[in-house]
C-alpha cells in the first residue's frame, strides 16, 4: 500500500510557479538512475515489511471480529464484538493489564536511570573503560531465554540468591521462594529484566552524552560550575532527544513483556505474572483460539499506540 | 514518461512482495508435488531423541528395502516442542506429509479437523493394549507402538524402615494408607519432602499426571456422555475433594508446591522418598537402585487407581495421495519385531504381547512387566473429544492455581465455564 502511494505524492509537492517537476528532472540526466537505485534499496525492506508486518497486522485486525480457530473444519464466521465482550469480562485479562502496568511503571524509571548512571560512569577516558563497557553490555547480547533459564536456577528456594542472602546475613534471612510466591514473582522478573536490558539503553545514553560538545563543559568549568551543576545545566538539557527515545523504547518493550514469563512462570502463580502478550500466545497457540488471540493483540496495539502518543505529546518540542 | 516509469516500478515492487509471500507459502508444496506415488514423507517428533529416531529409521529402511514396499518412505524429524506447531502450520497450508505421529489425546482434535483419515490396516489391532489404539466416533485414526504408565517408585529399605508395606496391583494403597505412609516416611527425617509428584512439570504433564487422581476420586475432566459440558465433573464435590487433598499434600509438608526440575534425579539422589512418575524412568531407577527399587501402582483414592492412557501414535493424513502405501507401511511397522525395536529405544510399554515376548524385560516375569499390567488394569483414556487440547490447558492452569493456594471451587468453576464456552463456540465439536 505505502509503496504505491509514495510516487504519486512527489509530483504534487512543488509549489505553483516553480519549474515543473518533469522539467526539473530533464535537466538532471542522472536522476532516473538515482531514483531507480532508491527504489531498489527500499525494495527488500518493503517486501519484508509488507509480508511480515502489514499483511499479518491487517489479517489480525480482521480475525479479531470472527470466530476463526487455529484448527477447525468449520468455516470462519463474522461474530462482531463477541471476542471483545468476552475479553473485557475476563478477570485474567484485567490482571494481565495490571501486571504489565506495574512492570512498566517500575521498569521505565529504574532501568533508564540505571542505564544513565552506567553511561555516565563509562563516559570517561581511562584505562580499561572498554572492559567495563563490555561487561555492562554483555547481558544484552545474551538471549532473554538463556538469561531466564539461568535466573530460574538462581531464584529457586535453594538457589544462589537465597544461599547468598543466608550466608551474608549469617543465617538470619531465609529468602523467599521467589518465583512461586505471588508477592515476589513479579518483582523477581522485574529485577531480571532491568539487569538484562539496562546495557542496551546505556549505549543509547552514551551516544547522547558523546554528542554534547566538550566546549560547553569547559565553559561551565570556567564559570566554576560544580559537577552537579554541570550535569543539571549542560548534560541533562543536552540529552533531551535521547531521553525521548529511551523513554519510548523502554515503555514499548515493557508493555511487550513475554519471554521471561513464558520461560520462568507461565503466568503463575495465581496470574501474578501473566501479561497481555502471554495471554495472546496462550489463547492463540495452546488453546487454538486464533480470533480471541487476535482480539487481545488488537487491544494491545491500541494500548501501545495510546501510550506512545501520550509520551510523544508530553515530550514534544515546546518551542 | 517518468511518472509511468515510477508507477511501473511501484507496481512491480508490490507484485514482487506478493510473489515473495506466495512463494513463501508455496515452499512447503514442493515436497507434496515430488511426493508422487514412489516416495512419501513421514514426520516424527523424535528429533531430540536419537535412539527413538534411529529405531524408527531402521524400520523405515527395512521397509524401503523390502520387496513388497509400495513406496519409499522418507523420514523428517522435528524437535518435540515445535512438532505440533509444524503440523498445524503445514495443515493450514494444505501441505501435510502422508504419515504423522500424534500425541494420543490430540487424535480426536486432528481427526475432527480432517487432518487424519481413518486407518485401514492389514495388521490386527484387536490384541493391542486398548490405550494404543486411538478411536473417535467409532473409527480408528491412530495406532501406537507402545504406551507409558504412571507409577510410584520408592526404596524398599525406606518403606521397611518406616514400617510401610509395599503396595501391589492386587492391593494398592488406599487414601488413608497413603496418608499414613507419608506421615511415617516424613517422621524418618531423611528428606525435606517424602513425596515428589513432579509439580514443576508443565504442559501436557499436568493433565497426564493429575487428572487420573481426580478420576480416582470420582471426578473427571468432562462429562463423557456426549462430551458437551464439564459442569459437575470438573467442579463437583468429588473434584473439590480432590483439590483439597492434592493441596493438602503440600500443606502438610509431604511434597513441594514446585518440585525440582528433574524429579527422577532428585529421587535417585535421595531427595525424596516416593516418586510419582512414568514408566520411562523405570530403567534408570532400576539401574541405580537394583533390587531395592519398589515399583508400585498409583494410589486408590476411592475408585481404584487410575493412570492416563495413550502415548505418541501414528496416523495417516487425509490429503495423502498414496494412502495405500502409507497404510501398508504402518501395518509393516506394527510387526512384533518392529514394535520391540521401537520400545527398546523409547522405554515404553509394548503394544502387544507378541512384541513383549521379544523383550526380556517385558516378557512374563520380566522387570518391566508390571508397567504393562498397570496399563491394562488402570489406564483411562484422556477424554476422546476434539476439545481435549483446550481442556488440557484449562485443567493444567487450574492445577497450578490450586497448588499456589487459590480457592479450589472458584478455580474449577472458572475452568468449567471456559471449557463449556469453548465447546459451545465450536458447535459442540460435532461434524
Amino acid at each position: 500500500m505505502t509503496t504505491t502511494q509514495l510516487p504519486s505524492r512527489r509530483p504534487a509537492a512543488p509549489a505553483p510557479g516553480e519549474t515543473t517537476p518533469a522539467a526539473a528532472r530533464r535537466k538532471r540526466p542522472g536522476h532516473l538512475r538515482e531514483q531507480l537505485s532508491g527504489w531498489g534499496m527500499i525494495a527488500p525492506a518493503a517486501v519484508l515489511l509488507l509480508a511480515f508486518v502489514f499483511l499479518p497486522a491487517i489479517l489480525g485486525f480482521g480475525l479479531a471480529f470472527t470466530n476463526a480457530r487455529l484448527i477447525s473444519p468449520r468455516p470462519v464466521e463474522f461474530v462482531g464484538m463477541d471476542n471483545f465482550a468476552r475479553l473485557f469480562t475476563d478477570p485474567t485479562f484485567w490482571r494481565a493489564l495490571l501486571n504489565v502496568s506495574y512492570f512498566a511503571v517500575v521498569v521505565v524509571p529504574v532501568q533508564s536511570g540505571l542505564a544513565l548512571a552506567m553511561a555516565l560512569l563509562i563516559n570517561k577516558k581511562f584505562r580499561g573503560v572498554n572492559f567495563f563497557r563490555t561487561v555492562y553490555f554483555l547481558p544484552v547480547v545474551t538471549s532473554m531465554v538463556v538469561v531466564s533459564l539461568l535466573w530460574l536456577f538462581m531464584y529457586r528456594k535453594d538457589g544462589l540468591i537465597n544461599e547468598l542472602l543466608s550466608t551474608f546475613s549469617f543465617g538470619l534471612i531465609q529468602g523467599a521462594d521467589w518465583l512461586n510466591d505471588p508477592a515476589t514473582a513479579m518483582p523477581a522478573i522485574i529485577a531480571l529484566s532491568i539487569w538484562q536490558a539496562a546495557g542496551f539503553h546505556m549505549i543509547i545514553w552514551l551516544a547522547g552524552l558523546q554528542s554534547i560538545s566538550g566546549e560547553l563543559y569547559e565553559a561551565a568549568q570556567l564559570d566554576g560550575a560544580s559537577r552537579w551543576h554541570q550535569f543539571r545545566y549542560v548534560t541533562w538539557p543536552g540529552l533531551k532527544h535521547t531521553r525521548t527515545l529511551v523513554l519510548v523504547t523502554i515503555t514499548i518493550q515493557a508493555l511487550g513483556l513475554f519471554d521471561q514469563v513464558s520461560v520462568m512462570t507461565q503466568g503463575g502463580p495465581l496470574d501474578s505474572t501473566t501479561t497481555i502478550i502471554y495471554e495472546a500466545v496462550r489463547s492463540g497457540f495452546k488453546q487454538q483460539e486464533t480470533s480471541y488471540a487476535s482480539a487481545i493483540s488488537l487491544v494491545f496495539f491500541v494500548l501501545v499506540l495510546l501510550v506512545s502518543a501520550v509520551q510523544r505529546y508530553l515530550t514534544r518540542e515546546k518551542d | 514518461m517518468n511518472k509511468r516509469f515510477t508507477r511501473i516500478l511501484a507496481t512491480s515492487i508490490a507484485a514482487a512482495a506478493l510473489m515473495g509471500s506466495l512463494a513463501a507459502c508455496g515452499k512447503g508444496s514442493s515436497s507434496a508435488t515430488t511426493e508422487g506415488t514412489k516416495e512419501i514423507t513421514m514426520w516424527t517428533h523424535a528429533a531430540g531423541n536419537p535412539a527413538e529416531l534411529a529405531a524408527t529409521q531402521s524400520i523405515v529402511d527395512s521397509y524401503n528395502k523390502s520387496s513388497g514396499a509400495k513406496a519409499q518412505i522418507k523420514v523428517q524429524a522435528f524437535p518435540q516442542e515445535s512438532y505440533n506447531d509444524s503440523v498445524v502450520g503445514a495443515a493450514s497450508a494444505g501441505k501435510l506429509p502422508c504419515i504423522v505421529d500424534i500425541d494420543g489425546p490430540n487424535v480426536p482434535n486432528w481427526a475432527w479437523a480432517k487432518y487424519l483419515t481413518p486407518l485401514k490396516l492389514s495388521a490386527d489391532l484387536s490384541k493391542n493394549l486398548p490405550s494404543t489404539v486411538a478411536k473417535w466416533q467409532g473409527e480408528t485414526y491412530a495406532v501406537g507402538h507402545g504406551d507409558v504408565a504412571l507409577s510410584m517408585f520408592a526404596r524398599k529399605s525406606d518403606l521397611a524402615a518406616a514400617g510401610v508395606r509395599v503396595a501391589t496391583i492386587e492391593k494398592p494403597w488406599t487414601k488413608e494408607e497413603f496418608q499414613d505412609a507419608l506421615t511415617k516416611l516424613k517422621a524418618l527425617g531423611k528428606w525435606q519432602y517424602p513425596l515428589d509428584m513432579g509439580t514443576a512439570g508443565v504442559g501436557e504433564w499436568l493433565p497426564y499426571a493429575y487428572s487420573p487422581l481426580l478420576q480416582s476420586f470420582g471426578g473427571d475432566l468432562i462429562n463423557r456422555d456426549g462430551f458437551q459440558s464439564a459442569d459437575g465433573a470438573l467442579n463437583g464435590d468429588k473434584a473439590v475433594e480432590w483439590a483439597a487433598w492434592f493441596r493438602g499434600l503440600a500443606d502438610q509438608g509431604f511434597m513441594a508446591k514446585k518440585s525440582g526440575k528433574d524429579s527422577t534425579q532428585d529421587f535417585l539422589n535421595n531427595k525424596s522418598g516416593i516418586l510419582y512418575t512414568g514408566s520411562w524412568a523405570g530403567d534408570k531407577a532400576r539401574k541405580a537402585l537394583g533390587k531395592d527399587l519398589a515399583v508400585m501402582p498409583s494410589v486408590d483414592l476411592g475408585n481404584g487407581p487410575k493412570i492416563g492412557g495413550a502415548s505418541w501414535q501414528w496416523g495417516v493424513t487425509s490429503g495423502c495421495n498414496n494412502t495405500d502405501a502409507a497404510m501398508d507401511y504402518l501395518s509393516y511397522s506394527l510387526k512384533p519385531e518392529n514394535v520391540a525395536a521401537v520400545i527398546k529405544a523409547t522405554g515404553g510399554i509394548p503394544a502387544t504381547d507378541e512384541a513383549a515376548a521379544l523383550i526380556p524385560a517385558f516378557a512374563e516375569g520380566g522387570a518391566n512387566r508390571i508397567f504393562m499390567e498397570f496399563s491394562r488394569e488402570f489406564a483411562v483414556m484422556r477424554p476422546e473429544t476434539p476439545a481435549y487440547p483446550f481442556i488440557a490447558t484449562e485443567y493444567g492452569k487450574a492445577v497450578q492455581d490450586i497448588l499456589a493456594g487459590a480457592d479450589a471451587k472458584t478455580v474449577l468453576d472458572k475452568a468449567v465455564k471456559a471449557i463449556d464456552a469453548n465447546i459451545k463456540s465450536n458447535g459442540g465439536y460435532k461434524n
